[in-house]
């Protein structure tokens, strides 16, 4: 896999995920095929390719979210640090606190703003008032959305508009004092205001955490990720820094891609 | 084209006459029941009547034991049937993934749900009553009301569910919550509505039952607290309505308790209404 060699080479910072050889069915439909990727720590790495090409599906073995589905057969590698996530008996919750998730939708539970936030932390067991309240409004200000509710604590998250909802969602998910971020598409039902605040507050929380945040929009991923991977039909066709993918791609799948010749 | 279009315009007008009229018998039906029972038991509507127990002695009928009874039987039955049949649901929904043995127990519950009452009658006697040595007791007849309407609480709470977004369990899952968790805090908080509905319609199913509660619960007219009532033998409204009108001719008790009844109904009705605004109401805020 020279793709991939050539991105380690290029950082020796510290993996957190290792993906060697992955593979995974859908009863009979072979979505992923063989993947290695090495998703390095304080990043963000952008997972870009045409919708159906596997992107969704591979962000969530991250946080073992395919565990939902029934039917999902797995094959190969991926550690998170020095734990394996295939096919292991890890704890499931234990992962999830550390592997937080932004969904494609906004979906803020129907509870007022501060019990979805709090919910992480009640969910792991943390039950003292200043405790909560502290990570509250903690998490409210790291996603830049504490101003916008700080006087509708007790209202229902529902009222909220969509974007202010999506950055709801991510402090909700950055309550659980997590390290890794996955986001999928977490910007593609917002205007491009929210778009912009959401962009801006990836890279800021990248000082503090791995992000990994699958997007259809090419500037995108090259206006914030430090590495790009490049999907298609199941394949990782080609992996490596934003820079090098976007300016001097290796595969000719790539650059008709990245330059909108289809998807 | 012009005949044609003639020919359109009988039938339309005949067709809206015809449904015009049909309206108007339903609705005539409907006031004439109404009326004939207020008139036919408003001259017998006495506060003793409805607040006293009958008393042989004194040659009185009072049916504030068979109101307290129906009350007391849906209240058990409804303590039974909402943990199992709520639970039934959740397990179908969230738990069963094998589709061949959910499709069984959904067979199972239409047909539990097409049975006539009179058999839940029957066979709650001889396992209930007889069986399981309750005897003839109102504890037995909240048993074989709960397993009457198990189908309907299953399949509301099916139904409400079905309607709870996957996100929100995504959600939840996402950040670590176990599905117990999820469930409890937020698939089920999101579909008490339809719990609720589901409720309201068993409790006016309940109400109205008599076939299946005069094989089970029997006909006494005593007053008793919850708990000794459950171990005896005790006439719901439906089945002392069945009693004095058939057994002693007494019609005017008999229209007394129709009214009771028609009472009851309406409240339902209105809490039904009432409850379900507000959840609506609450949902858009
Ligand atoms: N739950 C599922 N069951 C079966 N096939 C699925 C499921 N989810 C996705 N797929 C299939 O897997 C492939 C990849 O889908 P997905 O990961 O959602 O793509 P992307 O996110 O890149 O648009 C598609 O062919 C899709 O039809
Ligand atoms: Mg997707």
């Amino acid at each position: 896999m020279p793709t991939s060699e050539n991105a380690s080479a290029a950082d020796t910072s510290a993996n957190v995920f290792t993906v060697r050889k992955f593979n995974l069915w859908y009863g009979d439909h072979h979505a992923l095929h063989n993947i290695n990727m090495d998703i390095k720590e304080h990043s963000i790495t952008a997972l870009i390719g045409p919708s159906g090409c596997g992107k969704s599906t591979f962000i969530r073995n991250l946080n073992r979210m395919n565990d939902l589905i029934p039917g999902v057969k797995l094959e190969g590698s991926i550690k998170y640090n020095n734990e394996e996530l295939v096919n292991s008996d890890i704890d499931v919750s234990k992962l999830r606190k550390e592997v937080g998730m932004v969904f494609q939708k906004p979906n803020p539970f129907p509870m007022s703003v501060y019990d979805n936030i709090a919910y992480g932390p009640r969910t792991h067991g943390v039950r003292n008032h200043a405790k909560l309240d502290a990570l509250v409004s903690g998490s409210l200000k790291a996603a830049a959305i504490y101003e916008e509710v700080k006087d509708r604590m007790n209202s229902s998250a529902l009222g909220l508009s969509g974007g202010q909802q999506q950055r709801l969602c991510i402090a909700r998910a950055l309550a659980v004092q997590p390290h890794v971020l996955l986001m999928d598409e977490p910007t593609s039902a917002l205007d491009p205001i929210s778009t912009g605040k959401i962009e801006e507050l990836a890279m800021q929380l990248k000082e503090k955490y791995t992000i990994v945040i699958v997007t259809h929009n090419m500037q995108q991923a090259l206006r914030i990720s430090d590495y790009t991977a490049f999907f298609l039909l199941g394949d990782l066709i080609e992996f490596g820094p934003t820079e090098k993918i976007f300016s001097n791609p290796e595969d000719k799948r790539t650059e008709d891609y990245i330059t909108g010749r289809f998807g | 084209m012009s005949i044609s279009s003639t020919k359109r315009k009988i039938y339309k007008t005949t067709m809206l006459t015809l449904s015009n009229v049909c309206m108007a018998i339903t609705v005539a039906l409907v006031f004439f029941l109404v009326i004939y029972i207020f008139v036919k038991s408003i001259p017998y509507f006495t506060w003793e009547l409805v607040s006293t127990s009958p008393s042989y002695l004194n040659d009185t009928i009072g049916v504030l034991p068979d109101i307290m009874n129906t009350i007391y039987i849906i209240f058990a039955a409804l303590l039974m049937v909402l943990p199992m049949g709520v639970g039934t649901a959740i397990y179908l929904n969230e738990y069963s993934n094998r589709p061949r043995v959910e499709k069984v127990i959904e067979y199972c519950i239409e047909t539990l749900a097409g049975i006539p009452s009179i058999i839940y009658g029957l066979v709650g006697m001889l396992v209930f009553c007889q069986f399981m040595g309750l005897q003839t007791s109102l504890l037995a007849g909240a048993l074989t009301l709960m397993i009457m309407n198990l189908p309907t609480i299953i399949r509301t709470t099916q139904e409400s569910l079905k309607t709870v977004p996957q996100s929100y369990r995504e959600g939840a899952f996402g950040l670590g919550a176990a599905k117990w968790r999820v469930i409890r805090t937020v698939v089920l908080p999101s579909c008490i509505d339809g719990i609720v509905t589901g409720c309201i319609l068993a409790v006016g199913r309940m109400m109205g039952e008599s076939a299946a509660l005069l094989f089970t619960a029997g006909f006494a007219h005593n007053l008793n607290g919850f708990f000794d009532a459950m171990n005896s033998a005790g006439a719901t409204l439906t089945v002392a309505l069945y009693v004095y009108a058939k057994e002693q001719g007494q019609f005017e008790v008999a229209f007394v308790i129709a009214a009771i009844l028609m009472f009851m109904s309406l409240a339902i009705n209105i809490t039904a209404s009432v409850l379900a605004r507000r959840i609506q109401r609450r949902k858009e805020a």
